[in-house]
């Protein structure tokens, strides 16, 4: 890294600019987060029920396959054929018996392993590959996969910790909230390709402080007030973080008097997207990110995970997946469909998050040379008992400076 | 002859001309803007959905905007008006291939395709979504309204954020 790449001397409460535009770093991304020792969000099991049913998905921006196998094994791909490189398997979702390049037709088992090259042999003793051409030597490359009550993680490095230390206890804790081991149902997806640093979308997730500032509809309504009993949790490495709040007794209070966006006798007309049930114990909302590329949403009975893709240090594709449990009734799947309308790309709440990002982008972009302030709440980082505070920001970029030697 | 019957009996060529006239007026007050006026193509007991082609071809219920009533639409307006936070952009919808699947039900099937251009400031117009409206359509206070609008868009990947109504 050039002497241009050099970090603030105040620390995490000052964020440079460079880390959102710069093509160096982005490269170093890459290969140190995404294909670095890190357990990256691949796919649900729910999403490949049976034997050959794969998925199409991506880490940073490697394109690999997540495919169940006849031993109910769950195995993990580059989705690049070991002859020329071709990008094999085109659909977003399917099931196959075996894999086939189109190009010159290699074929891989489910596990990847190669197990046919036509014309091997030659045509009528010409050509052919050298005798000593073994099939074991060029399957597909295979990644690490770790899979917990139905979802499924993969990694390039060879070595990683299992996924429960990966996480941490209180991480852990909150993953199980959610996936206890029920059997999930897939409700759908949405895709939405934001012109942002994929790492401004951490931000904003591990940022309480903006929430009830920014989205007026959910102060409007009272599903967020920045007195609600809150809290925000983070792991011993500070990577992954939490916010977290639950309903309280809020009254209108002078501290109302700074949010200029305050809608007073604001109400819908229909309420029925507004109408959630207590489903999970404590808390009303809990958004996790999980290093390095996944968030996972449970805001009241809409659950979904976000898959971060990269696309470009100035751009990425947010791969939503929302789910419900297989033992849901019609009124609770009815529920989590109504309040998806909170989130996604024509989200009541999530509009706003996008279209900020792409602000934050075209300020940040044209002046790599200046920094941003992180200081509400502090200048470290730690647990809180409150949401004014960016102490979640700031562990993320603690653990991103060593990773990334800045 | 009552509306609805006066519907029921038109022959196919002036049925096709209130509908080019209806998506057409649809069509103008998105594109103008007057999103109060809206709700007012739709009944009281309506569904509006915006739902990804991978979503809707695989069986899938999720919509990536979903209205299950007339107050429902006016919920949206009012966030397009006064809770969303947005860049200023200009939209513009072009409707083609209307095609009449007949009447089901007292409803008036209809197919067409849709395309929705978008303008950003600093940017090129682009294709921002297209796809296909799957209507039913019924008769009320003499005019053909919206019982049902499904918007099926091929567009997976959305550029950013879905503002605006289809």
């Amino acid at each position: 890294m050039g002497t241009r790449h050099v970090w603030p001397r105040e620390g995490v409460s000052r964020i440079p600019y460079w880390i959102y535009s710069d093509p160096e770093i982005y490269a170093r991304e890459q290969e140190r987060i995404f294909c670095g020792p890190s357990w990256n969000y691949v796919a649900l099991e729910a999403e490949l029920p049976r034997p050959g049913d794969f998925k199409r998905t991506f880490i940073g921006e490697k394109p690999v396959v997540v495919v169940r196998d006849e031993e109910d094994s769950i195995n993990v791909v580059e989705n690049r054929c070991a002859h020329r490189g071709v990008q094999f398997c085109q659909k977003h979702l399917g099931s196959v018996a075996e894999f086939m390049c189109p190009y010159h037709q290699w074929t891989y088992d489910l596990k990847g392993n190669l197990i046919g090259v036509p014309f091997r042999r030659g045509v009528k003793k010409q050509g052919g590959m050298p005798a000593d051409f073994d099939l074991k030597n060029h399957g597909l490359r295979r990644l690490g996969v770790a899979r917990r009550h139905g979802v499924i993680f993969a990694s390039f490095a060879s070595d990683l910790e299992p996924l429960e230390e990966y996480f941490g206890p209180s991480m852990l804790a909150l993953f199980d909230r959610v996936f206890d081991g029920r059997e999930l149902r897939v409700l759908g997806y949405s895709r939405q390709l934001t012109p942002a640093n994929w790492k401004l979308m951490f931000e904003n997730i591990k940022d309480p402080y903006h929430a009830s500032l920014l989205h007026v509809f959910l102060v409007s309504f009272g599903l967020f007030r920045a007195d609600q009993p809150s809290k925000v949790q983070m792991d011993a490495t500070g990577r992954h973080g939490a916010l977290i709040s639950w309903r309280g007794d809020q009254k209108k209070t002078e501290d109302h008097a700074d949010m200029k966006s305050l809608i007073d006798n604001f109400k819908l007309q229909d309420s029925t997207l507004l109408e959630p049930v207590r489903e999970f114990p404590e808390y009303t909302v809990v958004m996790t990110t999980l290093w390095p590329n996944l968030i996972i949403q449970q805001q009241s009975n809409t659950l979904a995970m976000r898959q971060l893709v990269t696309r470009g240090p100035a751009a990425f594709e947010l791969a939503w997946t929302y789910f419900g449990y297989a033992d849901d009734d019609e009124d609770m799947t009815r529920r989590r469909l109504r309040q998806a309308n909170l989130m996604g790309p024509a989200g009541f709440v999530s509009i706003d998050d996008s279209e900020v990002m792409k602000f934050s982008q075209s300020g940040v972009g044209p002046y790599p040379e200046r920094a941003g302030v992180m200081e509400m709440g502090g200048r470290d980082w730690k647990d809180e008992q409150h949401m004014v505070t960016e102490s979640v920001i700031r562990a993320f970029y603690a653990y991103y400076r060593r990773v990334m030697e800045l | 002859m009552s509306a609805a019957k006066r519907y029921l009996t038109l022959n196919s060529r002036d049925l096709r001309l209130e509908l080019e006239e209806l998506y057409a007026a649809y069509t103008a007050c998105l594109d103008e803007e007057r999103f109060e006026e809206w709700p007012e193509f739709f009944v009281e007991h309506c569904l509006y959905k915006i739902v990804p082609r991978e979503n809707f071809e695989r069986g899938l219920p999720l919509a990536t905007w979903l209205c299950e009533s007339k107050g429902y639409l006016a919920d949206r307006v009012t966030a397009i008006r006064k809770t969303a936070v947005y860049a200023p952009r200009y939209v513009r919808r072009m409707v083609s291939g209307v095609r009449v699947l007949g009447w089901n039900d007292g409803m008036l099937e209809v197919r067409a395709n849709y395309v929705a251009l978008e303008t950003l400031q600093d940017e090129l117009t682009r294709v921002f979504n297209t796809g296909q409206y799957r209507d039913k359509l019924v008769v009320e206070d003499g005019r053909l309204k919206f019982k049902e609008k499904l918007c099926i868009f091929d567009s997976l990947l959305v550029p950013n954020s879905l503002i605006y109504p289809l």
